[in-house]
């Protein structure tokens, strides 16, 4: 504890979102600093790293007005910490937990380190809950369950967007319950807010809202899903809510990541993405689960929108190597007018298999899965044989798997804005087997 | 002795402290933060701190244990679950709760247990380094007491033994206990390397029977995202034939690790009956655990498998995966600010990924004993694209490849092994002992390989003609290959068939096979294939 509070007018150089100050006295690795620029603004930062007196430090907010030398710095001597308490539900907060709402900031009952800590591997609990989410695709073959962190993997253009809001509004816990929504908007363009503005009126006061517009400073973009994600655990593992935490869009963190990376002269790594993103992407993604002994959960559901509908770009690459499973949706579905158009080949839940059959949700579920998604991929295979030899030149069994993908596509994932029941999921799927019996699926 | 820190740039802090050694393991700032000596530059020195280091201030305090980076080894380490730094997680959360905060180090073996401690040697005999001096009874296994060091014995405490107290007394007065401390970095020794000769069975058809892995082999497992890398890993780790397995869980996912405690728990080992947890030591750094302990991990695990080794049992190491310990040394590098090579990677991934690798192998041990240590390692490649450095590392070392392709997994063909693209160069010498199950073995793999093969060239000429162009012995051998791909090679790890006997492996093939030449005779003999089929068909009904 440091008995007074230390102020710096040593501000040497200002590079982008970045400040260097000179003639520090015992400065802390992430210690918040409070910054008030000549013109009498006040701004937050972190320190980013320490050499002997020279302090780097990355500023919250724009650098815009800052100068090096009436500038300003003060040391906390503190980490940063989230506000936390029941005063935070039904609010809408920016990305640096500055109400949004018009409201007074609610009064904290006490506050975390915004950078969380790792959950126990041995004080986890498996997640194998059933959460139904009223989709076919996901619920029937991709099984989301409580503790999970399952991204939608999307293009530019796709209704992404569309299946998140039906998503938040559809989704049941396995005892009927709703959630609570937590939701980061990174990024996002005043245009896609209005739109989820809706939804959360929807939740009533069942939500907390952290909004980073895509004209707010980018720097803020790391930290908002970390103060969101603070706030999760809180209501997920003190108050014992079950928590949804959807991230919008991660493709908009990864590259704010790439930018202050740039600016501290990193290496870059893949596509100029640094080395570090993995282990930064964890740092989030990780933070979703359960706990032994505790009723709550956090159960993550981030937006990543592929470059160039590349899943192997290192944002949906990586986010894929942390995440249980992936949603991918497809250009070529939503062409042809199906809605979800969630293509489920390269879709997976790594979690299913603990989540289906007798006592979750029904006892054929696991054998319903198997015999679609072989019957499918193999109709898809055809597909590629049809374009070459047309479809006269094929065995009568491989043209019924050829009408069996086509009625797969129309009938089972194409639901429109209506909810399935998971019954409805299986009783679909069943008719469309039995109708394809006397083909060897 | 005590330093100050001077600088910090995310986990790499620099110290101002004369004297200290490289590999030194460290306590850092007030939190007592554990750290490793990695560079040094006059009196200051550069440390890797293991542990979650925000908070920490310029001026705090840093101190040394002197020695090395170390775990201990003694008796009660099977069943146990570590983190990269060999701190027992159960305790951990006992002191500390739900969430790891930094600064704890409890030991990580339980000194108050009592074990039966029985030795063969008597007072006054002469004691080698390594050499066995006594067993205790640790679950299914006879746990060797090792020696750390040469010496006579002077007194043999037997019967009751706790590990807090000495097993035994050197000339000299110098306590033996019934653990000591090792290195990390260093491999233990042993008396000299023995060419693997016995088969690894690890229940998956594809593996045992295509590409099959020796005790003291290595192998290593490369896939991109969703091509069921862990599910294999795990799968193995619960059916292997092996004594001991550990199971290093290094920079992947929470939940993962959850549901494998859970299972590992549950399930029975099928050869003693015991739990399955008795045979198996799990150290777990998930991707949300600081980056250094990561790191040190694999080090960690490998020193506490070569333990068991030196005991001369057979030991199965597998890590899932080697590509987050490559992306940890490589985040390492650069906060050392060293010159990268390929893909960022430091230039010396190779080297220190093949001096990894190499303490895999038989070994003949210091007392004398033969004792095995394989490696099954799990590979992430970025964008599943097999030419990135750490893939190709790995592959200068490793003796079998199972590629696992994301095309068979889109298509839940699992294990998702591309049959093509991998090798074991284990193979020749494994025949030589399958051979005694079936002597047919070898031929019906060559066979077996040869209808994979061309129903891989009949699909392209089926994509210009069509199925209906191909004359009916092609579209016999296609529904062959259908058969052993869909039947044989895929293998579902959820159900009774997750694990098969080399026996029923054999059976199983030589029935696809025998069902093919039985029609293929009837084919020459005139029969036409619909025909046949069909009667095939309404037999089975």
């Amino acid at each position: 504890m440091r008995l007074s509070e230390h102020q710096y007018r040593s501000v040497s150089a200002i590079r982008g979102p970045l400040l260097f100050l000179e003639r520090v006295f015992a400065s802390r690795l992430g210690e918040l600093v409070r910054i008030e620029s000549p013109d009498g603004r006040s701004l937050s930062g972190e320190v980013l790293k320490i050499s002997g007196g020279e302090v780097l430090i990355q500023v919250f907010g724009g650098t815009h007005g800052l100068d090096t030398r009436h500038t300003t710095v003060s040391f906390s001597d503190a980490v940063m910490r989230a506000p936390l308490g029941d005063g935070v539900l039904g609010r809408v907060f920016d990305g640096s937990f500055r109400p949004l709402d018009d409201l007074p900031m609610f009064i904290p009952e006490f506050r975390m380190p915004v950078t969380g800590a790792p959950i126990n591997p041995v004080a986890r609990a498996h997640p194998v809950e059933f959460i139904e989410t009223g989709f076919s695709t996901i619920d029937g073959l991709n099984t989301l369950v409580k503790g999970q962190k399952l991204p939608i993997f999307t293009c530019a253009g796709l209704p992404a967007r569309e299946m998140t809001d039906q998503l938040l509004r559809q989704a049941r816990l396995p005892d009927g319950g709703p959630f609570v929504l937590v939701f980061v908007a990174l990024g996002l363009t005043h245009f896609e807010y209005q739109f989820y503005r809706q939804t959360l009126e929807h939740m009533q006061s069942r939500f907390v809202a952290f909004i980073n517009l895509a004209d707010d400073p980018v720097v803020e973009r790391l930290l908002a899903p970390r103060l969101a994600l603070t706030v999760a655990e809180d209501l997920a593992f003190r108050r014992e809510m079950d928590v949804l935490v959807i991230i919008t869009d991660m493709t908009n963190y990864c590259d704010a990541l790439r930018e202050i990376s740039t600016a501290r002269e990193e290496l870059p790594g893949r596509r100029g993405y640094p080395g570090h993103m993995y282990s930064d992407l964890a740092s989030l993604y990780e933070r979703a689960g359960r706990i032994h002994g505790r009723k709550g959960s956090i159960t993550l559901l981030p937006t990543v929108t592929m470059p160039e509908d590349d899943i192997t770009h290192p944002i949906p690459d990586l986010t894929g190597y942390i995440t249980e499973g992936q949603i991918v949706l497809s250009r070529e579905l939503h062409q042809k007018g199906i809605y979800p158009p969630v293509d489920v080949l390269p879709s997976l839940s790594r979690l299913m298999q603990h989540g289906i059959g007798k006592g979750q949700t029904r006892k054929d579920h696991r054998d319903v899965a198997n015999r679609l998604y072989r019957a499918y991929a193999k109709g898809c295979d055809l597909r590629r044989l049809e374009a070459v030899v047309g479809r006269d030149g094929m065995l009568a069994d491989d043209r019924r798997l050829l009408d069996f993908a086509d009625r797969f596509e129309t009938e089972f994932v194409h639901q429109g804005k209506k909810r399935r029941t998971i019954d409805a999921t299986l009783d679909t799927a069943k008719t469309l087997l039995d109708s394809f019996r006397e083909v060897s699926l | 002795m005590s330093g100050k820190v001077t600088s910090i740039s995310g986990a790499t802090v620099c110290v101002d402290f004369p004297d200290l050694k490289i590999g030194d393991r460290i306590s850092v700032g007030v939190n007592r933060l554990t750290g490793e000596v990695v560079r040094l530059d006059g009196s200051v020195a550069t440390v890797q701190v293991f542990e979650e280091n925000r908070g920490l201030g310029i001026g705090e305090p840093v101190t040394t244990a002197k020695g090395p980076l170390t775990v201990h080894l003694g008796p009660g380490l099977l069943g146990g679950i570590f983190d990269g730094l060999q701190r027992p997680l159960p305790l951990l959360q006992e002191s500390s709760g739900d969430f790891i905060t930094g600064g704890q180090n409890p030991f990580p073996l339980d000194c108050t247990r009592s074990w039966d401690f029985r030795s063969a040697h008597k007072a006054g005999d002469k004691l080698l380094a390594g050499e066995t001096f006594g067993k205790v009874r640790e679950g299914h296994i006879q746990h060797h007491l090792l020696s750390p060091h040469a010496g006579i014995l002077e007194q043999l405490n037997t019967g009751e033994l706790q590990l807090e107290h000495p097993a035994a007394i050197l000339e000299g007065n110098q306590p033996l206990h019934g653990w000591h401390s090792w290195p990390v970095r260093n491999a233990r020794p042993y008396r000299r390397k023995l060419p693997p000769t016995t088969p690894l069975i690890t229940g998956q058809r594809c593996l045992d029977f295509l590409f099959p892995l020796l005790k003291g082999g290595v192998a290593i497992v490369p896939g991109g995202f969703g091509t069921g890398k862990t599910v294999l890993e795990q799968t193995i780790a619960k059916f292997a034939d092996v004594d001991v397995v550990v199971y290093v869980g290094c920079g992947e996912r929470g939940n993962e690790m959850a549901g494998l405690l859970d299972e590992f728990a549950e399930l029975e080992d099928p050869r003693s009956k015991r739990p399955l947890m008795e045979r198996t030591i799990i150290v777990a750094n998930t991707s949300n655990m600081p980056v250094a302990a990561r790191e040190s991990s694999i080090f960690t695990a490998v020193t506490m498998a070569e333990y068991y080794r030196d005991m001369g049992l057979d030991v199965l190491f597998l890590a899932d995966s080697l590509s987050r310990w490559a992306e940890a040394l490589r985040e390492i590098s650069a906060a050392l600010e060293e010159m990268p090579g390929e893909d960022g990677y430091p230039t010396y991934l190779g080297s220190r990924l093949s001096g990894f690798i190499e303490r895999a192998g038989a070994v003949e041990t210091l007392s004398g004993t033969q004792g095995s240590l394989s490696m099954i390692l799990a590979v992430s490649p970025p964008g599943g694209d097999f030419s990135e450095p750490v893939t190709q590392a790995c592959l200068r070392v490793a003796g079998a490849l199972y590629m696992l392709d994301s095309q068979l997994a889109h298509r839940r063909h699992f294990p998702a092994i591309n049959w093509n693209q991998s090798f074991s160069l284990y193979s020749d010498t494994a025949m030589a002992h399958f051979s005694e199950l079936h002597e047919e073995w070898a031929k019906l793999q060559a066979r077996c390989r040869d209808l994979l093969q061309r129903e891989d060239a009949l699909r392209e000429v089926a994509e210009v003609v069509g199925m209906e162009g191909l004359q009916d012995g092609d579209r016999l051998l296609m529904r062959t290959a259908e058969k052993i791909r869909l039947d044989f090679l895929c293998q579902n790890s959820f159900t009774e068939d997750a694990y098969a006997t080399p026996q029923s492996t054999i059976e199983h093939i030589v029935t696809l096979v025998a069902e093919h030449d039985r029609l293929a005779t009837a084919l020459d003999d005139g029969a036409l294939l619909d025909d046949l089929l069909k009667e095939a068909a309404d037999a089975s009904l």
